[in-house]
């Protein structure tokens, strides 16, 4: 960027102040790499707890991973708000316009991981695609894949349950998005969407394009990070603390005979259960996370989450504007086999 | 001036159309501001993401709660 070293005098001070949150991230790192060591040592030389016990562990569990998913949060929220800001539904749906079924369907759930989408403006975004003449089958795949692969989600599946998991979740997810969207795409449901949503005639978009300088996009990265940290901390520590409980006195495979591998219809259970349930992913992957310690099976514990994320009831009620009924439980019940399908395939395979 | 805030009652909508009033107003501008909840009249505009800021016909800025130094630029106003 040129402009950075022509900038004027007065606006030096002010830019100084933009990159803060850049000189930030070199001390996040140090904090993550030594927390390890240093949450042992607090809890072993500082507070002097006996190793192995019940309270010990909990603690040690608590104070880890806290700070851990905390500082991971902070900095991929603020690189993914960057991102973020080079992408907008009105490019996406520019991009998807003419696009075939499958291929469409294979762009709309990547961009649906990217562009910037708030289940409160389903309805502007369902009708802006539907209007230009994009597939529903391609609509739904963005529709799945929007809420599904998110970055809290992501970041809490790495930082508790490690980067393989966290890589698990977001291919199947994305294929999820990608051949629900499909399917939804054969089964011509077009009679289902509300008529007069296909009156609405919308104007070219007017907007002049605004130049976004570098400058702007790091404020972007920072204000997702005040938005979105400042809304989840507070129910990632709950979740790590009743996690922390439950991984220091939960007997071992408690979990197991009603969320483990042979208790067959513990997927199909899980789905129904997390598909009206709305949470966000902050509070219960860390519970999750510890009963996957106590016997619960990784395929199971998966189809949770997505169902819980990627589906549920509030959104369901807002796309009720727009679609009839026959057309949200066709797009629920495609997806939730489709979750039940990774559920099983991943309970079979480990 | 024609202000128009288009926005589904989210929180930021009501937010942006507070800001914009404030500034309106702080300025001692003369403007017919409306807030636009119709959705088929916010698609008209061709926009997606609420909430959008609206000046004489022409979308500033969309699905995104400008800050107060962007809104007096957007305004027109030094």
């Amino acid at each position: 960027m040129a402009e950075c070293c022509t900038t004027l005098p007065e606006n030096e001070q002010d830019n100084k102040k933009k990159y803060i949150p850049l000189v930030l991230i070199p001390l996040a790192v140090v904090v993550y790499v030594f927390l390890e060591q240093g949450v042992n040592f607090f809890v072993d030389h500082v507070l002097k707890l006996e190793k192995g016990a019940h309270l010990t562990e909990a603690i040690r569990f608590f104070l880890y991973d806290t700070p851990k998913v905390l500082i991971l949060l902070t900095v991929i929220v603020f690189v993914v708000g960057i991102i973020r800001s080079y992408f907008s539904p009105e490019k996406t749906r520019k991009a998807l316009e003419g696009k075939p079924l499958f291929v469409g369907n294979i762009m709309a759930a990547c961009l649906g991981i990217v562009t910037p989408f708030c289940s409160c403006s389903a309805i502007p975004l369902f009708i802006g695609f539907v209007e230009s003449g994009i597939p529903l089958g391609v609509t739904f795949s963005f529709l799945v894949a929007a809420p599904m692969i998110n970055e809290v989600a992501l970041v809490l599946l790495f930082g508790l349950f490690g980067w393989k998991t966290a890589l698990l979740y977001a291919s199947t997810g994305l294929l999820i998005a990608i051949f629900s969207g499909w399917v939804i795409g054969r089964l011509k449901v077009e009679r289902f969407v509300e008529e007069w949503v296909y009156e609405i005639k919308s104007g070219d978009f007017q907007m002049v394009e605004q130049k976004i300088t570098f400058h702007e996009r790091i404020q972007a990265g920072y204000a997702a990070v005040v938005d979105i940290v400042s809304k989840v901390w507070i129910y990632i520590v709950a979740g790590i603390a009743v996690g922390a409980v439950i991984h220091g006195y939960v007997p071992e495979n408690f979990m197991a005979s009603l969320m483990g591998k042979d208790a067959w219809w513990s997927v199909p259970l899980a789905v129904a259960i997390g598909v009206p349930l709305y949470s966000n992913a902050a509070g219960f992957i860390p519970i999750l996370q510890a009963l996957l310690g106590k016997g619960a099976a990784l395929g199971t514990a998966l189809a949770f989450m997505m169902s819980t994320i990627g589906l549920s009831l509030p959104e369901m009620i807002i796309l009720k504007k727009v679609m009839k009924l026959p057309l949200i439980v066709i797009f629920v019940s495609v997806v939730a086999v489709g979750i039940m399908i990774v559920g099983f395939l991943f309970n079979w395979v480990y | 001036m024609k202000i128009e805030i288009l926005g589904v009652g989210c929180a930021k909508c009501h937010k942006l159309e507070e800001m914009v009033r404030e500034t309106v107003k702080a300025q001692g501008l003369s403007a017919d501001i409306s807030k636009v909840e119709d959705i088929k009249k916010i698609m008209s505009y061709g926009v997606m993401t609420t909430p959008a800021l609206v000046v004489d016909g022409e979308v500033k800025v969309a699905g995104k709660l400008p800050s107060s130094e962007d809104i007096k630029k957007l305004l027109g106003i030094k």
